[in-house]
């Protein structure tokens, strides 16, 4: 697996940033709320038009169509958008039957506390923070190998927090998956170690 | 054919209605007397000018000035499908992708119709020109602004949804295919019950016309039919181009969603 380079990528509130993340390193990133964050994010996933290149391993960016760029480096935004009527169709490789599930998905469901039959349910009936553990899911699904996540926990309570933070973490070890963590939260950033970055007036800087 | 003319009298006595519905708005206080009058006084100026405009150019079958004059009604076609949008395309893009959509499809439908299907000699014959692209015209107008109305007005209150699905490794048309199909829909569903109920309810305007000038009904209704396949043809083909320039315009080469390309909400709407 590979590791996760942002070579001057800046957008216009933030100045170009330079962070490596080595294959399955998690890097925390926080600052106050409109100081770009979610913004970086965006722009590494290509998302926003931005300035700079994004390496994963040793393929750029601009080398990858935008779709298979997107499915490697996934993007898990603060608030999940649905677009069919059910769970099971946003899934790359199921349908609906949860019998013909592959195995890592239900075990994923399962981590975050979800029958397999939760993929029939209809959209409507989620409440925010399942839908939020369920996006994590969906993400996983396209099996990337560069995790982005803004605020994956912020609708959770405890309980959905720890199962979230084991899954990601059980997820980053087996599939050596560089992670950069949009979080607000201190004690998460202690619970799960790695080093941590905050965005002050425009730059990022390792926090001290 | 008996042609019975109007005279200036005749019109006179039809105009007193209008009087009256705008003295009648005036004494129920509608608030709209001023609006009825504005419209008749330039509907009125418009027809008769038109009318002479026409004159001219049948009496002189020159093809500049009827392409001159072709180009006078998709220009002003243009102007009011950018007019009926709530978000329009930023620049030259607001005007461009309704007036060459149009342009597109109800061109080559005239054309075909005047030189396969009607077959005048020569083809720019303005008699069947002009009337014919208008029909088409102000149809694939109304087509082109609804389908495109609706594509904007979509895209900017699904922009979660479908960046969703380009986060999902979607490709651009992938992520606004749903959105694409029911603004087609949209756009279509008109003309689709025009045809359904066409003699039904009323009779359509031209064949109306037809008859009143004294055509026999059963060939004004064979016009009418023509005239009405090739509306929806055109309507479909303008519709359909509108909203593929229009969608492709609102993703850019890395296949982002650009919703910084529409402008700003017109607050009329």
């Amino acid at each position: 697996m590979a590791g996760l380079r942002l070579d001057a990528i800046g957008h216009r509130l933030l100045a170009p940033v330079n962070l490596t993340l080595a294959a399955g390193e998690l890097v925390f990133l926080s600052g106050p709320s409109g100081s770009g964050k979610s913004l970086l994010l965006r722009a590494v996933a290509d998302l926003d038009p931005n300035a700079g290149e994004v390496w994963l391993g040793d393929a750029a960016r601009s080398a990858m169509t935008p779709p298979y760029w997107r499915r490697r480096v996934g993007l898990l935004p603060a608030e999940s958008f649905w677009w069919a009527e059910s769970v099971g169709e946003h899934f790359p490789v199921t349908k609906t039957a949860s019998a013909s599930a592959p195995p890592p998905i239900v075990g994923w469901l399962a981590q975050l506390g979800f029958d397999p039959d939760v993929l029939n349910w209809s959209i409507a009936r989620l409440s925010t923070g399942e839908r939020q553990r369920l996006a994590l899911v969906r993400l996983l699904s396209q099996e990337p190998e560069a995790l982005l996540l803004d605020e994956a926990t912020a609708n959770l309570d405890p309980a959905g927090r720890e199962r979230v933070e084991t899954l990601v973490e059980t997820y980053r070890r087996n599939a050596r998956c560089a992670v950069l963590w949009v979080s607000h939260d201190p004690g998460q950033r202690r619970r799960l170690g790695g080093r941590s970055y905050v965005i002050r007036d425009g730059r990022l800087e390792p926090e001290s | 054919m008996i042609l019975i003319h109007l005279t200036p009298w005749d019109l006179t006595l039809a105009s007193v209605l209008v009087l009256l519905l705008a003295a009648m708005s005036w004494r129920l206080r509608l608030g709209v007397e001023r609006r009825i009058l504005i419209a008749a006084t330039r509907s009125a100026v418009q027809l008769m000018l038109v009318g002479f405009v026409l004159k001219f150019l049948f009496a002189q079958t020159s093809l500049p000035l009827i392409a001159l004059m072709m180009l006078v009604m998709l220009s002003a076609a243009g102007f009011e499908v950018m007019q009926r949008q709530k978000r329009r395309y930023r620049g030259l893009w607001g005007y461009g992708i309704g007036a060459f959509s149009m342009f597109l499809s109800s061109f080559t439908v005239t054309l075909l119709a005047l030189t396969v299907i009607i077959g005048v000699e020569p083809w720019y014959q303005p008699q069947y020109l002009i009337p014919l692209l208008g029909m088409l015209l102000g149809n694939a107008m109304s087509g082109v602004a609804i389908a495109l109305d609706s594509l904007t007005r979509q895209a900017w209150e699904s922009r979660g949804k479908i960046e969703a699905r380009l986060l999902a490794g979607g490709t651009w048309e992938e992520s606004i295919e749903d959105i694409r199909r029911e603004s087609l829909r949209a756009g279509l569903i008109p003309i689709v019950n025009a045809m359904g109920t066409a003699g039904l309810v009323s009779l359509p305007g031209m064949m109306t016309g037809q008859i009143l000038a004294g055509s026999p009904p059963l060939e004004a209704a064979k016009y009418q039919l023509l005239i009405m396949f090739l509306i929806s043809a055109g309507t479909g083909l303008g519709s359909v181009a509108a909203v593929w320039l229009g969608s492709r315009r609102l993703f850019d080469d890395r296949q982002r969603l650009r919703l910084d390309r529409l402008a700003e909400a017109d607050g009329r709407h």
